[in-house]
C-alpha cells in the first residue's frame, strides 16, 4: 500500500515537473515517467491488457515521437 | 490575483468531480452486461482472456472502426510528410559500437515477444494492438541503433493493407454463413488451446500486422523527415 502512494505521489511530482521545465527533452522524458509509473498502476490494478499498451504507447513510441518533433523545433521554451 | 482565482476554481471543480465519483462503488458488478462477460464468455467465445473476448468478439465492430482510425491517422501522416520528399543525400552518423551491438541483439526478441503477444492474445494479456506497438517499438530501437537500415515500405504497405483486409473479410464471411457481421464460424475449440477460438486469433493476428506496420511507418516517416 505504501509503494502503491509513493508510486502515485513520484507520478504527481513528474506531471507537475513536465509543466514547468523549461527544457522541452525533459518534460518529454516526465512524460514518459508518468506513462510508465501509470502502466505500473495498471498492472497492480489487474489490468495487464491495458498495462501493456500503455507501457508500449506511452512510454516509447510517443516519447520518440515527442523528441524527434524537438528535434526539428527548438529545444528550450521562451 | 487571477492566479488566486484560478486556483480557487481548480479545488471547486476537484472538490465537484471528487463528490460525484464518491458515490460510485468500485469493484462490484453492478451491470448484467459485465457480469454476463464474466461468467458466460470463456463458454460463448472460447478466448480465456476476457479482455480478448470483448474487443474482438462482443465488442469487434468498434475495434474494426478502431483499426481504421489508426489506419486514417497514419495516411494522413504520410500525406503531409512526404509532400516535401527530396532525394537529399544526407551524412548518416554512425551509432556507438555498444548502442548498434545492443540494438542488433536486442530486436529479434523484441520481434518474438511482440508476436507472442499477439498470437497468444486469446489465451494470456494482451493481443494484437499491444503486440503491434512492441514491434514497433522494435523497429524505433533499430531506427536509433543502426541508422543506415530501412525497412522496406512496400513490405510495411503490403502488410498493413493485407491485415485490414483479413479482418474485413473474416467479418463479410460471418455475414455469409451465419446472417451478422464477425460472427464466430470456425469450431471454437477446448478452452486454453492454443488453437481455439475460432476467428479471434486469425483477427488478432491481422490486427497485430496491421497495427505494427502502421506505427512503424509512421516512425518512419518521422525519422526520414528529421
Amino acid at each position: 500500500m505504501i509503494f502503491v502512494f509513493f508510486l502515485i505521489l513520484l507520478m504527481l511530482i513528474a506531471a507537475i515537473a513536465a509543466s514547468i521545465f523549461r527544457d522541452l527533452i525533459s518534460a518529454v522524458i516526465a512524460t514518459a515517467l508518468v506513462s510508465l509509473i501509470a502502466a505500473i498502476l495498471f498492472y497492480l490494478l489487474q489490468a495487464p491488457d491495458v498495462a501493456m499498451a500503455e507501457a508500449a504507447i506511452g512510454a516509447a513510441l510517443t516519447t520518440a515521437i515527442f523528441i524527434i518533433a524537438i528535434r526539428r523545433t527548438k529545444r528550450y521554451e521562451e | 490575483m487571477r492566479r488566486i482565482v484560478s486556483i480557487l476554481l481548480l479545488v471547486i471543480v476537484a472538490f465537484g468531480i471528487s463528490l460525484s465519483l464518491a458515490k460510485i462503488p468500485f469493484g462490484t458488478l453492478k451491470t448484467k452486461v459485465g457480469r454476463h462477460y464474466i461468467n458466460e464468455g470463456v463458454k460463448e467465445t472460447g478466448a480465456t482472456n476476457i479482455v480478448t473476448s470483448v474487443v474482438v468478439s462482443y465488442r469487434g465492430f468498434d475495434t474494426l472502426g478502431e483499426v481504421t482510425v489508426l489506419f486514417i491517422a497514419a495516411i494522413g501522416l504520410g500525406a503531409v510528410l512526404t509532400t516535401s520528399r527530396k532525394e537529399k543525400i544526407r551524412k548518416i552518423e554512425p551509432a556507438s559500437l555498444i548502442l548498434s551491438t545492443g540494438c542488433r541483439l536486442l530486436f529479434p526478441l523484441i520481434l518474438v515477444f511482440g508476436t507472442y503477444v499477439f498470437i497468444h492474445g486469446h489465451l494470456t494479456p494482451g493481443g494484437g494492438f499491444q503486440g503491434g506497438a512492441i514491434i514497433a517499438s522494435g523497429f524505433l530501437l533499430i531506427y536509433l541503433g543502426c541508422r543506415e537500415r530501412r525497412i522496406s515500405r512496400t513490405a510495411s504497405n503490403l502488410a498493413e493493407s493485407l491485415g485490414g483486409l483479413i479482418f474485413v473479410v473474416i467479418g463479410l464471411l460471418g455475414l455469409v454463413f451465419g446472417g451478422y457481421f464477425l460472427l464466430n464460424f470456425l469450431p471454437k475449440g477446448t478452452a486454453n488451446a492454443l488453437f481455439s477460438a475460432g476467428v479471434i486469433p486469425i483477427i488478432y493476428i491481422a490486427i497485430g500486422f496491421k497495427v505494427g506496420s502502421e506505427l512503424a511507418s509512421i516512425i518512419d516517416n518521422l525519422i526520414e523527415e528529421s
